[in-house]
């Protein structure tokens, strides 16, 4: 039984990775959700248009609404545009009594905080809930639960997948072979990045099907989003697999990248509610992004055009992701290989960069 | 044109895993790298064929397209059949068609494995699985090719079947280096380099090596100095700096590859000790 335990602990002072998600994860948890849990939304951006736009903004508590827009010219198409872009999160249309409050429902804690405001100004304002109007959170949790999808499969799966090549030694026989690192990854993505787009088809159609949630917008803009979210991921799971010997490491790690994103992504808990220091951490992370262009599309038929920040998001996370796993690949494939006059000379690596590096190999031969 | 690492010198942290070695090798020759476990055997192969940054030293090699090489693990996919994993590396090679089926099935039956084509790698036996890494590493008809302890815990009659391919390799032209742990076989080999912890202890022909021993090795049924004997057999052999030293109980014999190399190695690790 000794032996057992002294083994036990020798074998996990070796396995730092593991050491470090029995010690360092759980504080950091602790802290990183204790900030981020939090369902209460303490203010809403709000617009405020039509005729009497200016005064009635004024007489919004300020302690909750954030008012971003008054603009007495504009009617109620320009407030729903608003809301459909996201710059707001309700728009009121003054005008008419009572006056007209739409509410984004797709940001379902902070349409029911603003509900919960606007009901006790009793008859002066009529609410009407645009894009859920039902509030339900399954319209609001599938679209995100289809970027959450995507990211299992991408990590996980994809990293598994390239590790196993390294546990089975086939890929130092990639590695020896005529072929590029770029090519090796597409190659091994390629049918994951099909697998996943089907699931991904098979989620949203169920989705629809089943819980009855809309699809307003462009299926070519959510598909576009899909496409560079899922490059995104895939490629975290190629970068995992760089730094992960066995499949145990590889979803240690895909985990440690996965659980911020279910927390901290907005899915949950609203990114607006968050603690500042958190918050950031959520900005970083690509479901964050991918969930705002698949609510955006589906509940509020969002265009390409009001979603652009989400996708540059996206595009410039999938070059950095892409083009770092690829490095790290390309150094894990052929550490020393560099052509030239149809043979491989392999040469001093300190040398290189100084051109001595040829000189010192004539020498040595 | 013959492919070569010269003085290569390798470094993975503190540990030093080739010391200045060089290795040549032939079209139509093959090289043996014989030691045992951390001997630099798989450093070595593994600079040649461009998977080892060298500190100093320099490789002549041909391009991959021109290297087959077949890793210890004997480099198949395991969730393959044996013509796909034959095929994707005809694919990777740009085989295809009948010139990859017709390359393909005169391999498979070369190495008996034509009658298993359907069964998964991992279904093969250790053999039969080091027989496809072969037949994979020689799908292209490479000039060089490299494989590392293609013979390592597979029985007797596959030992054979893998040198007749060997040697059917090397006749058609290939330079072949394969890494080993038995003796016996690099005694066939062309020519053979011995390793030990990482330098090289002994090169040339078989013949050029025996000649290059400088001692002498005696039989005796009790070592008399346990450091410098070794099992054969029922019986020890043992070495002596001189015919002189041998004591009256022991047989002076001619030493073998193996006893050289073993010699070498004492004499390597016990450096600058005296040998009586």
């Amino acid at each position: 039984m000794r032996a057992m335990i002294v083994k036990e602990f020798r074998e996990l002072r070796r396995d730092r990775r593991t050491l470090a998600m029995l010690i360092a994860m759980p504080l950091l948890l602790l802290v990183i959700f204790g900030y981020a849990a939090n369902f209460e939304v303490k203010t809403v951006k709000a617009a405020v248009v039509g005729p009497q736009a200016t005064q009635f903004a004024a007489t919004l508590p300020s302690s909750f609404f954030d008012v971003t827009v008054t603009k007495p010219a504009d009617n109620q198409a320009d407030a729903e545009r608003l809301l459909q872009d996201r710059t707001v999160n309700v728009a009121i249309v003054t005008g008419a009594k009572p006056v007209l409050a739409l509410v984004d429902g797709s940001n379902l804690f902070a349409s029911q905080s603003i509900v919960s405001v606007l009901n006790k100004a009793g008859d002066r304002v009529s609410t009407r809930i645009l894009f859920n109007p039902e509030l339900k959170t399954s319209w609001v949790m599938i679209p995100a639960i289809i970027g959450l999808i995507l990211t299992f499969i991408g990590t996980i799966v994809t990293s598994i997948g390239l590790v196993r090549e390294r546990e089975t030694g086939t890929l130092e026989q990639l590695a020896v072979m005529p072929i590029k690192p770029s090519t090796v990854i597409l190659g091994k993505i390629s049918p994951y990045f099909l697998v996943a787009s089907i699931d991904m088809t098979i989620i949203t159609g169920l989705g629809m099907l089943l819980f009855g949630v809309p699809f307003n917008g462009n299926a070519f803009v959510f598909m576009l989003g899909a496409a560079l979210f899922l490059f995104v991921v895939l490629g975290l799971g190629v970068f995992i697999s760089t730094v992960s010997h066995t499949a145990g490491q590889a979803i240690q790690t895909a985990f440690m990248f996965l659980l911020p994103q279910i927390l901290l992504s907005g899915v949950i808990f609203p990114l607006d509610s968050m603690a500042a220091g958190v918050r950031w951490i959520g900005y970083l992370l690509p479901l964050t992004y991918f969930t705002m262009i698949s609510q955006g599309v589906m509940l509020r038929g969002a265009s390409l055009a009001s979603l652009w920040l989400p996708f540059l998001m996206l595009t410039v996370m999938a070059v950095v992701v892409f083009s770092g796993a690829t490095l790290r690949f390309r150094r894990d494939l052929a550490p020393g290989r560099r052509r030239h006059r149809g043979t491989v000379a392999l040469e001093p690596a300190t040398e290189r960069a100084t051109g001595q590096a040829g000189t010192e190999a004539r020498r040595g031969s | 044109m013959s492919f070569a690492v010269r003085s290569a010198v390798v470094r993975f942290g503190d540990t030093l895993a080739l010391d200045d070695v060089s290795l040549q090798v032939e079209p139509g020759s093959v090289v043996a790298v014989v030691g045992g476990d951390g001997a630099g055997k798989t450093t070595l192969l593994r600079s040649l064929v461009g998977q080892v940054q060298l500190e100093r030293g320099q490789v002549d090699a041909p391009p991959p397209q021109a290297i087959g090489y077949m890793p210890a693990t004997a480099g198949s996919w395991p969730s393959l059949s044996v013509a796909q994993n034959m095929d994707f590396v005809g694919g990777i090679y740009g085989l295809s068609g009948d010139a990859l089926a017709s390359r393909r099935d005169e391999l498979l039956d070369r190495a008996s494995l034509l009658h298993s084509v359907g069964r998964l790698a991992s279904q093969l036996s250790g053999g039969m699985r080091r027989k496809l890494g072969f037949s994979m590493a020689m799908l292209h008809n490479p000039p060089l090719l490299v494989l590392d302890e293609p013979s390592t815990g597979i029985d007797p009659v596959s030992r054979v079947d893998l040198w007749r391919l060997v040697s059917e390799a090397a006749a058609a032209g290939a330079a072949v280096v394969m890494s080993t742990t038995y003796l016996d076989e690099a005694e066939r080999a062309a020519s053979l380099l011995a390793l030990d912890g990482g330098r090289t202890l002994a090169h040339g022909t078989l013949q050029q090596v025996l000649d290059s021993f400088d001692g002498t090795v005696a039989r005796t049924p009790t070592p008399h100095r346990p450091a410098w004997a070794w099992r054969r057999g029922r019986e020890y052999h043992e070495y002596w700096p001189t015919t002189a030293d041998v004591p009256l109980d022991a047989v002076v014999v001619t030493p073998d590859l193996e006893d050289v190399v073993i010699t070498l190695s004492l004499l390597k690790r016990r450096d600058k000790e005296p040998a009586s």
